[in-house]
């Protein structure tokens, strides 16, 4: 049995491929060990309320808020962020279907929607429009209103499925 | 926005989960946290230990048993929405958990929690009432079974003693013949229930309603069975006219909250429209 005070405590975890050490506190949320003690930037924080879906990551094959979950709960956990998309200089095929479909304006909501958008694809390679409007329901944009991430959710389902890619490679 | 501060407890099984809330003071069960990490962030609740179960083996699972249908504790809504058995027989469990918050939501939260949370607008309460489910219990002195009726007592309240944590849920298998439902009215999709309306009737011969139970929630501190809609309806031949009949009975009962997502008048109103609506999906299921 792990008992823990108030204070301290040690979180080992693999992030995009590579492990991550950090020290939290219990109480402290897993998006603000990631992006504060860890300093990946990427996952953003929208709301801190779990509603709008910008701290998405892949948690352990999951598509999970990372505002509601402790850091302490990501112990040996294998998470995958916006920063681990990309091959190099190569973007994967949902960042460059955003980017070809101005899949976005300001850019905020963006790296949630991409991990959310990931999620539904590796579920449902082919999704209709009402799928893939269902899948990102957990994320709020403010800008585009939708239609051109709908678009380009659409462009990057047929981009995976001709490349053969429906899982992102961390490097 | 961080939680107030507490102690963290990660126990390797379900005794030492038991042992912990025994003896900590003012101890509380973090399953998926969907809803209780949102309450700790805005300091609705403050617990100062919390017993996280999530890493406890062999508490999630959908097994069909002789006589009803078991779902282990730690079952993640995402689980009940992806599952063939109850997307056939349990239709209205699958209506429930495919309109619970998002994917996001959806892939953390497990049915336990929600129930053990007794948030009266919440949708497996609901749902789960109106299939009349039973709560197997763990405690110090062994294991319990909570009926349908008793487990629900008021807003956020629920039957469980302050050291025992539900193991499994179990939904008695439906009888030939019948049908099931839950709909959810909110603005937006993702949103609490304005009212929630679960239904799950059973046919004789000739289209006599055999056996119904509707269950309202939302307009109560807990869900609600509709029991003088129910008892209109057992023994008569179902036509469209005996389900207004019998939905205009709905709202007995029922003592609904007035908030900015609906009066009290509206959700009074709303619970007849959404038991016509609950009773005619579920008819539509009966093969």
């Amino acid at each position: 049995m792990q008992s823990l005070k108030s204070n301290l405590v040690q979180v080992t975890c693999k992030i995009n491929g590579k492990e991550y050490t950090g020290m939290a506190e219990p109480r402290t949320l897993l998006v603000h060990f990631i992006r504060d003690d860890l300093n990946l930037t990427g996952t953003h924080i929208g709301c801190d309320t779990g509603h709008c879906g910008a701290c998405t990551i892949m948690f352990n094959g999951k598509a999970l808020k990372s505002c509601m979950l402790l850091a302490i709960q990501a112990q040996g956990a294998d998470i995958l962020t916006v920063e681990g998309l990309a091959q190099g200089d190569k973007l994967h095929p949902l960042q460059e279907a955003f980017w070809e479909n101005h899949g976005l304006q300001c850019g905020y909501c963006t790296p949630g929607m991409l991990i959310a958008s990931l999620f539904l694809l590796q579920r449902n390679p082919d999704p209709t429009e009402d799928e893939i409007r269902r899948g990102i329901e957990g994320n709020l944009c403010r800008c585009t209103g939708y239609v051109n991430i709908v678009k380009s959710i659409k462009a990057a389902a047929k981009k995976m499925q001709e490349g053969g890619k429906t899982t992102a490679q961390p490097s | 926005m961080t939680p107030k501060q507490f102690d963290y407890y990660s126990p390797a099984s379900l005794n030492e989960a038991i042992q912990l809330l025994k003896t900590k003071d003012e101890a509380k069960v973090l399953a998926g946290g969907q809803s209780l990490l949102a309450l700790m962030k805005l300091r609705l609740a403050a617990p100062k230990n919390i017993i996280d179960i999530t890493k406890l083996q062999g508490l999630s699972y959908i097994k069909e048993d002789k006589d009803y249908l078991a779902i282990g504790a730690l079952t993640i809504h995402d689980m009940l929405e992806q599952s063939a058995v109850i997307k056939s027989k349990f239709t209205i469990l699958n209506d429930a958990a495919s309109k619970i918050g998002d994917q996001q939501i959806r892939n953390r939260g497990t049915v336990a929690g929600s129930v053990c949370h007794a948030d009266p607008a919440a949708d497996l309460p609901t749902a789960l009432t109106a299939a009349d489910a039973s709560y197997v219990v763990q405690g110090p002195s062994g294991q319990r079974i909570i009926a349908p009726k008793d487990m629900f007592v008021d807003i956020f309240t629920t039957a469980l003693g302050h050291d025992e944590v539900v193991t499994e849920i179990r939904i008695p298998n439906f009888p030939l013949r019948t049908g099931s439902g839950y709909i959810k009215h909110s603005r937006r999709e993702g949103d609490f229930a304005i009212v929630g309306v679960g239904t799950v009737v059973t046919l004789g011969d000739g289209n006599v309603c055999k056996d119904v139970r509707i269950a309202l929630g939302s307009v109560n501190t807990t869900p609600m069975r509709a029991k003088s809609a129910e008892s209109y309806l057992r023994g008569k031949k179902l036509d469209d006219k005996t389900i207004a009949e019998a939905a205009e009975k709905g709202p007995e009962g029922a003592d609904p909250p007035s908030d900015m997502h609906g009066s009290r008048e509206y959700r009074l109103e709303m619970i007849k429209v959404f038991i016509r609506r609950t009773m005619k999906l579920a008819l539509s299921r009966i093969n």
